[in-house]
């Protein structure tokens, strides 16, 4: 429970503290921090546009969009609380309902008949394709140290086992920033605030939602940030801690991860289109790396 | 005479799971022997998925064979009926045989009659050529199969029949002869390298067979596997490192190559090798963990694997029996001359974005729940596994990972390109809903998939029957029902939050403005829009480059010149070919004919020469016999 409402109190500024890094380091006047949130409050207030050409799966789709990264929220623990729901491979089940949600976007922008959300339904279903590996080889390398395959047990063995945790903790955290911002669309794969439609991927599979569909859209992209950057705190927050430094240290790492975001796309040039697809394997070589050293460190490889 | 058939033989399969020994009576006498029906747990599973999909296909027949009632006369649609009955039979008898003469007699039935099923429009010629290239591969098949039951019979002179198969297994190393099953029993399942006739015969065939073959009768092949590996009891790693590794490549290639094909059959036939694929690694893990004494392994393997072959089953005849009405309906199959069909067919869209869905791994429908064991099975071995299993474990969740990205890849092409966007061609003018009767197996289909993957904990007990066949601890996949439980009570959440925001945003919208307009299109609004759509070839064009190296897609287009000015109308086409099937079967087959060519020139039809040829012969055998040479 308390995981929950921290995901959703976290992901409310979440994308703010990103923008307000943006401006700052481009030396401009920063936005509210609760610019995003006024953004989206706006769009519940309107109507809404729907293309001639699309059908039932596009108004359907941002709702289960939003409702499988919302069913996802409930599976991530928080130190040692377990989540809402846990169970046996529940990590399993996390990435396929992600999946079902990106599934139906997928659909609906092709329902468009729109050349440019083509595109970017096309690019976006072949970066999430290829991203999947790395997740689960992640997962598998920390169960493999753990024993154990569900969330909540991951993460709280992961600190008992050994101080040699944190060297599986290093690799584990790089990729899964880098699988965070693939997951979001956002550099270096994908720039947010690209202003061509033929060089976008997630902006331009939305063009043509508008109103509570957008606002739908806009907050599941919070809540994925923010169930990141859970996972990422789960990392590093020892269940030992007392339930407030636990909270306090959590809230930190949230922060620090937005405004890594902010850095990273401030000085960071998106890859190259055609490029994107090595980079991202390029996670799963990283991961198997840490799935390596998890061998290492269970003395199944020897070394000396 | 079909229901009364699958009335009987579905009574017995459930009698065999009631009961806890084998159902065994004797069926027909030959030459004295009696040769007895026996229904085990794994006949018995078998049994009830073939009645399930013959009765619904039988029910899709009626309305597809429509069209062609005027076109073919009654004896023609007479046999096809006789074949779709005695395909029933023999795929019935396959699993309830064990004598091994007429096993392969059964199996042989098996093999004709669908060969005359898939040459039912034999008025086209491509249709009589594929139908013989299937043909030949099945006996192709059959003679490994004879093969390896001759070796067992001969080196132990036990009974020529499976029970035999033990005493065989027991006194020598399995993998040989394991190996020869294997060919033989692959060329029937499909897996890469032996798949080439399947992606030829599915589109070939009517609609209602595709899905029957591709739905039960290639798991025959499976259940060979199977019933082969259930007698193994030693040795058994190198088979199950083969069978996986086999299998792993067969998930990867296979559907690399749907993600390329324009042809919706074709396409689906692609995914069943991938399919195949995903049972296969589910059993090869099962293998390796008996052989490796990890119990968990073992089970969620076997497990896994055997649930997808009912749900393989469920989805697959799903899209084929969708695909085929959106056939009849636009009388093509090649997708990019369709679009927007979801809005004249709306009940066959929704059922095929059901087995999309569904065969695309995705919860909460069926097919997560056998991927989620194969998984789970995966993730709860790699701590007590030693270090060559772990490596192989990393090998096969991250492949199986990669199939299921692939697969939503493939799925959410072929779906939006055939029922979403625009129209591409005059074919998707006049198109209507198909007849009801066609909707009725969709409904059963679609009802066992949402019973499948929302009410997981069902098949829990059913399933531990048979998976006990292969290991002692089948008991483990009990511990599953608490977390199927789970998965049930999230599907449940996710679904009510579905609805429920669905109603908020119905409330929000009554209060609001909505209305409908163009697609954006930076302000244009001039073009057609059918045109300026992504195509299935464009969707594909990604991965086609990165994998160009094994889809080997060539494109064949006319460039622009300097002095065109003014551009004419210009095609552009691009052809994908197996390049497997290119090098194990193509090209041997030219190298053959060119040398078969060659020695026709003997063959002049002068009857001089023939006597010339008899006295030549003559001499030979003269002189070799005069120097002893024979």
């Amino acid at each position: 429970m308390i995981s929950l409402l921290l995901i959703l109190l976290s992901s409310l500024f979440f994308v703010g503290i990103i923008i307000q890094t943006k401006a700052k380091i481009a030396a401009r006047k920063m936005p509210s921090i609760f610019q995003p949130l006024s953004d989206v409050i706006r769009l519940f207030k309107k109507g809404a546009i729907y293309s001639s050409t699309t059908s039932i799966i596009f108004r359907a789709a941002p709702i289960v969009y939003f409702s499988s990264v919302l069913i996802a929220a409930l599976f991530i623990p928080f130190g040692g609380n377990v989540g809402l729901l846990s169970f046996y491979g529940d990590f399993v089940f996390f990435a396929y309902l992600l999946a079902i949600g990106k599934f139906l976007m997928i659909i609906a922008a092709m329902d468009t008949g729109s050349g440019f959300e083509g595109m970017g339904a096309n690019r976006e279903a072949l970066y999430s394709m290829l991203v999947e590996p790395a997740f689960f080889i992640l997962a598998g390398s920390i169960a493999l140290f753990t024993n154990n395959v569900s969330f909540q047990e991951l993460f709280s063995n992961l600190h008992i086992v050994s101080s040699l945790s944190y060297s599986i903790s290093v690799a584990s955290i790089y990729v899964l920033i880098y699988i965070a911002l693939v997951e979001n669309s956002r550099m270096p794969v994908d720039d947010p605030k690209t202003h061509l439609e033929l060089t976008m991927v997630h902006e331009v599979m939305v063009l043509d939602n508008s109103g509570f569909d957008l606002a739908l859209i806009h907050i599941a992209t919070w809540l994925k940030f923010a169930i990141y950057g859970s996972i990422l705190a789960n990392f590093l927050i020892k269940n030992t801690w007392s339930i407030y430094e636990q909270i306090g240290v959590y809230f930190v790492i949230q922060i620090a991860f937005a405004i890594i975001v902010g850095i990273l796309e401030s000085f960071k040039a998106r890859n190259k289109m055609s490029k994107n697809p090595q980079w991202i394997i390029m996670l799963s070589a990283i991961a198997v790396v840490s799935f390596l050293t998890a061998l290492i460190v269970a003395h199944k490889i020897i070394l000396n | 005479m079909q229901i009364v058939l699958i009335g009987i033989t579905s009574f017995w399969a459930i009698q065999a799971f009631a009961t806890s020994n084998l159902i065994e009576f004797p069926f027909i006498y030959v030459l004295g022997n009696s040769i007895s029906l026996s229904i085990d747990k794994l006949s018995a599973f078998f049994i009830l998925v073939i009645n399930f999909t013959s009765l619904t296909g039988l029910i899709y027949a009626r309305g597809y064979l429509k069209p062609y009632l005027p076109k073919k006369n009654s004896t023609e649609i007479a046999f096809h009926y006789f074949n779709f009955l005695w395909l029933h039979i023999s795929m019935l008898l396959v699993v309830m045989i064990r004598d091994a003469l007429a096993f392969l007699i059964a199996w042989e039935i098996m093999s004709l009659v669908s060969f005359f099923l898939v040459i039912f429009e034999s008025e086209k010629k491509e249709t009589v050529k594929i139908g013989l290239k299937y043909l030949i591969q099945m006996h192709i098949g059959v003679v490994f199969l004879m093969i390896a039951f001759i070796i067992a019979y001969v080196q132990t002179g036990a009974a020529f029949s499976f029970d035999g198969l033990s005493v065989y297994f027991t006194s020598y190393h399995p993998f040989p002869l394991f190996l020869l099953f294997f060919i033989g029993f692959g060329i029937k399942a499909g897996f890469i390298p032996l798949h080439s006739w399947l992606p030829h015969a599915h589109p070939a065939a009517p609609s209602h067979v595709s899905g029957v073959m591709s739905g039960v009768m290639i798991k025959m092949g499976i259940y060979g596997i199977l019933r082969v590996l259930s007698y193994i009891h030693t040795d058994l790693f190198g088979s199950g490192l083969f069978v996986l590794i086999i299998s792993l490549v067969s998930g990867i290639i296979g559907v690399s190559f749907a993600i390329v094909q324009h042809d919706v059959k074709k396409l689906l036939a692609y995914h069943s090798i991938e399919n195949i694929g995903i049972i296969g690694i589910g059993i090869g893990l099962g293998i390796i963990g008996l052989s490796q004494n990890m119990p968990v392994l073992a089970v969620l393997g076997f497990g896994g694997g055997i649930l997808h072959i009912l749900n393989h089953s469920l989805f697959k005849s799903l899209l084929f029996y969708t695909a085929g009405s959106v056939y009849k309906q636009t009388h093509t199959r090649n997708i990019e001359q369709l679009g927007g069909l979801i809005k004249k067919m709306p009940k066959t869209a929704l059922f095929f974005l059901l087995g999309a869905l569904a065969i695309s791994g995705l919860p909460p429908f069926n097919g997560f729940i056998s991927e989620f064991l194969i998984y789970s099975g995966m993730f709860q071995s790699l701590q007590t596994a030693d270090l060559s299993v772990d490596i192989i474990l990393l090998l096969s969740f991250s492949g199986l990972a990669i199939i299921g990205g692939l697969a939503i890849f493939c799925f959410t092409k072929v779906f939006s390109i055939i029922f979403l966007g625009t129209g591409r061609s005059d074919k998707t003018k006049n198109v209507t809903e198909v007849e009801p009767v066609m909707i009725v197996p969709d409904f059963l289909i679609g009802f066992f998939i949402l019973l499948i993957g929302m009410g997981s904990f069902i098949i829990v007990q059913p399933l531990m029957n048979v998976v006990a066949i292969f290991t002692d601890n089948a008991s483990i996949l009990s511990e599953m029902t608490p977390v199927f439980n789970k998965i049930s009570l999230s599907s449940g959440i996710f679904i009510s939050i579905i609805g429920i925001i669905w109603i908020l945003r119905a409330w929000q919208q009554k209060r609001h403005q909505v209305s409908v307009n163009d697609t954006w299109g930076c302000g244009y609004t001039g073009a057609n829009p059918a045109l300026h759509q992504y195509t299935a070839t464009s969707y594909a064009d990604n991965f086609a480059h990165i994998s160009s190296k094994l889809v080997n897609v060539k494109k064949e287009y006319r460039d622009f010149t300097s002095d065109e000015i003014f551009p004419n109308e210009r095609s552009f086409e691009t052809h994908s070919s197996d390049i497997i099937e290119n090098i194990l079967v193509t090209k041997p087959a030219n190298k053959i004919l060119e040398f078969l060519n060659k020695i026709a020139v003997f063959q002049t039809g002068n009857i001089q020469h023939y006597l010339l040829y008899a006295l030549v012969f003559m001499i030979i055998i003269g002189l070799l016999t005069y120097f002893n040479w024979i």
